[in-house]
């Protein structure tokens, strides 16, 4: 019997012939924390009797969440954390140099990997192909000692895109779609396996924001085939003998296929405060909005950061609106320069943020105030999420960010286009 | 047996209701944190909660984050267990692991307020006071013996490796 690529990864990781449903104790070939989950997991790790790392080399400490700091307490942690990175020999990520799950597929993740980071979107290394999932403090630090953890090989839902993407409808759009189809808890457990033409077609970037999404159904991993596109990106990135070829078998077994459309995709947003709750941006037109956010894990790449200059370039948003732009990794923020996309954003009157998580989690940089909504292109709207339960959080791609930071509302990019 | 009251919560509690991202400079001070446990989703649960009660909610309860200071917190305010219709994975795990028992059933039935007993071993739920009965979904094995070791981090203190 066929494998999917959860199956697949997690027999080779496993040395076993493992099928949904069973229970296997996988090797892990990277563990990493942030500098919000990463302090109680080396507590954890410490308390462990575990003594020292299994594998310094690929045990990563990222401090991206509130970087810089806002306070003493967090820059304390930070304190912490660097010490320990010292003492224990493991890698460090500082300040500046971006979001954990923008330089675990730069710099680390491997097509067949098995990754687990201490924190929820870590998934999004499964767009290159690696079985890569958040999981808590305990269990990180369990894996920084043996470089192994227990998995149940989840099933898995086949999402086949066909078609073509309108002009102004990007990936984004597709998995929002996708949540708003099957609920925030449609793929709990599950791994969601994406193929077909308009997957093949994808960029990476699209692939990443895919992925990083996943677990905002609930999913274990959102994986994808490592195809050409992947080698292409291993090598930009320098690491071209990371590469391997790895896709399902054709006679894999699937708990469910979805088939979607691309080519019927339009703009599409969740509005507060569940990622399910989606609507078609063009249905919101006229919900105000004080602030706008590109950026983040999920869009803070240069392809999301070329479609919004492209947008705002020689234009100034609406004067009630807030515009934050926040690159994903200090790459990024270079090419960005490079390309002449901070000019466009700078000069349009745009706020412009180090890299890493910004405004998305509510530490710092763009907490709301009451009453006030945001447009964002994160991945979380939860009550609260921002800073403030009595604020108001919209998801959607950065083209629809861009689109309703020109005008003050929520606005369908097409409309500008 | 697990004895205590029922908190009751709606379904779609995520971790920023169970402690949110704006308190992350609390994180290493836990005690401050725990002050702070589902003050989103209902402000008088901290003063309300007493050691054994239960916090009972809907559907996918503990979405989001992998923050394992939600289970945490909540471990720490003095529940003994949490009821829910269906939960979050990364937050079942993590609640497993902090040895904080995680019961799957149909909790329409519970009212806020309710005395409950909770029997791990015979998989029952029994509401004294509407006298209903629910048996909850088995805890799978590997999870079952973490549990029974108090947590993930006791479990490797006393065996140093993890064993299916």
């Amino acid at each position: 019997m066929g494998k999917t690529l959860a199956e697949k990864i997690l027999s080779e990781k496993s040395g076993t012939d493992a099928s949904a449903g069973d229970i296997v104790i996988a090797k892990v070939d990277l563990s990493f924390v942030q500098d919000t989950t990463g302090p109680l997991t080396v507590r954890q790790f410490q308390s462990s009797g575990m003594g020292r790392l299994a594998n310094a080399k690929r045990t990563v400490v990222f401090i991206d969440h509130a970087a810089p700091s806002p306070n003493a307490n967090l820059s304390n942690d930070h304190i912490f954390l660097r010490d320990f990175a010292r003492q224990s020999g493991c890698v460090i990520s500082e300040v500046g140099e971006g979001i954990c799950h923008q330089l675990v597929p730069e710099s680390y993740a491997r097509p067949g990997d098995v990754i687990v980071g201490a924190d929820s979107h870590t998934v999004t290394a499964g767009g290159l192909g690696a079985f890569a999932t958040g999981m808590g403090s305990s269990d990180v630090a369990v894996a920084f000692g043996l470089e192994k953890t227990w998995f149940r090989v989840p099933e898995t839902l086949k999402i086949e895109v066909t078609g073509d993407f309108q002009k102004g409808v990007y990936p984004k759009d597709l998995i929002l779609h996708l949540i708003g189809k099957i609920g925030a808890d449609g793929a709990t457990y599950k791994s969601l396996e994406f193929h077909g033409s308009a997957i093949k077609k994808m960029s990476m970037s699209g692939r990443f924001t895919i992925a990083n999404m996943a677990v905002e159904a609930g999913a274990k991993v959102g994986l994808f085939p490592s195809d050409e596109t992947t080698q292409e990106f291993l090598q930009a990135a320098g690491r071209g003998k990371d590469y391997k070829p790895l896709d399902a078998d054709a006679d894999a077994v699937y708990e469910k296929t979805i088939r979607i459309n691309a080519g019927k995709l339009e703009p599409t947003v969740s509005r507060p405060h569940t990622v399910d709750n989606t609507a078609l941006a063009r249905e919101l037109k006229g919900t105000k909005i004080q602030q706008v956010v590109i950026g983040t894990c999920t869009n803070g790449r240069l392809e999301d950061l070329s479609v919004a200059a492209g947008i705002l370039k020689g234009k100034r948003p609406a004067k009630t609106v807030r515009l934050i732009i926040a690159p994903a990794s200090r790459r990024v923020l270079l090419d960005a320069i490079k390309a002449g996309y901070i000019s466009d954003f700078v000069e349009a009157g745009a706020i412009v943020l180090p890299p890493g998580c910004g405004p998305c989690l509510g530490l710092h940089q763009g907490a709301l105030g009451d009453g006030e909504a945001c447009l964002s292109t994160a991945n979380r709207n939860f009550e609260g999420r921002m800073g403030n339960p009595r604020s108001f959080i919209y998801l959607g791609s950065p083209a629809t960010a861009a689109a309703s930071a020109l005008t003050g509302e929520i606005t369908d990019p097409r409309e500008v286009m | 047996m697990l004895r205590g009251k029922a908190h009751k919560f709606g379904d779609s509690i995520s971790t920023d209701y169970i402690i949110p991202g704006r308190y992350a400079h609390l994180r290493s001070n836990l005690p401050e944190l725990a002050k702070h446990v589902l003050e989103d989703a209902d402000p008088a649960f901290v003063s309300k909660v007493k050691a054994g009660d239960f916090v009972v909610a809907g559907s996918n309860f503990g979405l989001g984050s992998s923050r394992e200071h939600a289970p945490l917190v909540i471990k720490m305010a003095g529940v003994s267990a949490i009821l829910a219709k269906s939960v979050a994975r990364i937050f079942f795990r993590n609640a497993i692991n902090l040895g904080l028992p995680v019961l799957i059933c149909n909790t329409d039935k519970i009212d806020e307020g309710d005395e409950l007993e909770a029997d791990l071993a015979e998989g029952t739920v029994r509401d004294k006071t509407n006298g209903s009965v629910l048996t909850f979904g088995k805890i799978p094995e590997v999870m079952l013996r973490i549990l029974n070791e108090g947590g993930l981090i006791p479990y490797i203190q006393k065996h140093g490796d993890i064993k299916l």
